[in-house]
C-alpha cells in the first residue's frame, strides 16, 4: 500500500498494524526516515509532491521491489508539506518469507526514494530556504542495485 | 487547461497554477506562452531533467494537448 500524506504518523502503530494477521510472512523489515534539526540550523523541510503521480511512480517502484524481492507486502508512507525537526517523514515496511528478502527490499525502496522518487525538497534553515537535490551519496546508493545480476536475489557491493 | 509548476520552476514564474484558455496545441507552445518575454524562465522549462507530464503522466518530447485537462512542469526530482 502507497500513501501519501500531509499529516503526521506514528510509525509504531503503522508497523503493529503491518505486522498484524501475517501467518506466512517470516520476516518483516522496515525503516523509518526523521527530519534531521541539523544542530539547529534547519528550521523545517518542505517537501513537495504531485498527488496522484507522485504515488503512482512510487507504487511502480513497490511493484518492481515486490517481484525482484518476492515480497508479500509493502507499505510506503510518505509525507509531504512542511515537517519539523525530529518528525518521522517516511516510512517502508516490508514482508516476507524470509528476512534476506525483507531487508534488502527496504534498503532498495528507501535508495529509490531517497534519489529518484517525484518529490521536490526545500530546507527552511537561518540562512534562508533552498531547493536540495540528491547528495552524491543518495545516487551512489541507488546506483548499487542498477549493477548486471547474476542470481535473482542481487546483492549490493 | 490547468497547468502546474513544480519545485524551482514555481518559484522562478511567481506562480504554481494557472489556467490556460483556449488551451495551447502542444507542450511547445504551452512553453512559449508561459515563458512570454522571461528568456529565464524560458530556459528553465527547457532546462537539463526538466519533464512534462500530461495528465498526469510524464510524456517524452512533444505532445499534442488537445483534449488535455492538466500539463505539469517537473524539475529533476530530490527524492524525499
Amino acid at each position: 500500500m502507497i500513501r501519501l500524506q500531509t499529516a503526521a504518523f506514528d510509525p509504531g502503530a503503522e508497523l503493529s498494524s503491518f505486522c498484524a494477521g501475517r501467518i506466512e510472512s517470516g520476516a518483516v523489515a522496515s525503516f523509518v526516515g526523521i527530519a534531521r534539526g541539523e544542530g539547529g540550523e534547519a528550521t523545517a523541510l518542505e517537501l513537495e509532491a504531485y498527488p496522484g503521480l507522485t504515488e503512482a511512480e512510487i507504487g511502480k517502484m513497490a511493484a518492481a521491489a515486490s517481484k525482484r524481492f518476492s515480497l508479500d507486502d509493502v507499505l510506503v508512507i510518505h509525507r509531504h508539506g512542511a515537517i519539523a525537526p525530529g518528525e518521522p517523514i517516511v516510512m517502508v515496511a516490508t514482508a516476507a518469507a524470509h528476512r534476506r528478502e525483507a531487508f534488502e527490499a527496504c534498503d532498495y525502496l528507501m535508495d529509490y526514494l531517497k534519489s529518484r522518487a517525484p518529490f521536490w525538497k526545500k530546507e527552511h534553515g537561518r540562512g534562508g530556504a533552498r531547493w536540495v537535490e540528491p547528495t552524491q551519496r543518495d545516487l551512489d546508493d541507488i546506483a548499487r542495485w542498477d549493477e548486471p545480476r547474476e542470481s535473482p536475489r542481487a546483492k549490493p557491493r | 487547461m490547468r497547468v502546474l509548476l513544480f519545485g524551482r520552476l514555481g518559484d522562478l514564474a511567481g506562480w504554481r497554477e494557472r489556467s490556460f484558455d483556449p488551451p495551447p496545441a502542444s507542450l511547445t507552445a504551452l512553453k512559449a506562452l508561459i515563458a512570454a518575454g522571461d528568456d529565464a524562465l524560458g530556459a528553465a522549462l527547457d532546462g537539463k531533467g526538466v519533464q512534462a507530464a500530461v495528465d498526469k503522466q510524464i510524456v517524452r518530447g512533444d505532445a499534442c494537448l488537445a483534449a488535455t485537462s492538466e500539463v505539469a512542469f517537473l524539475p529533476p526530482m530530490s527524492g524525499g
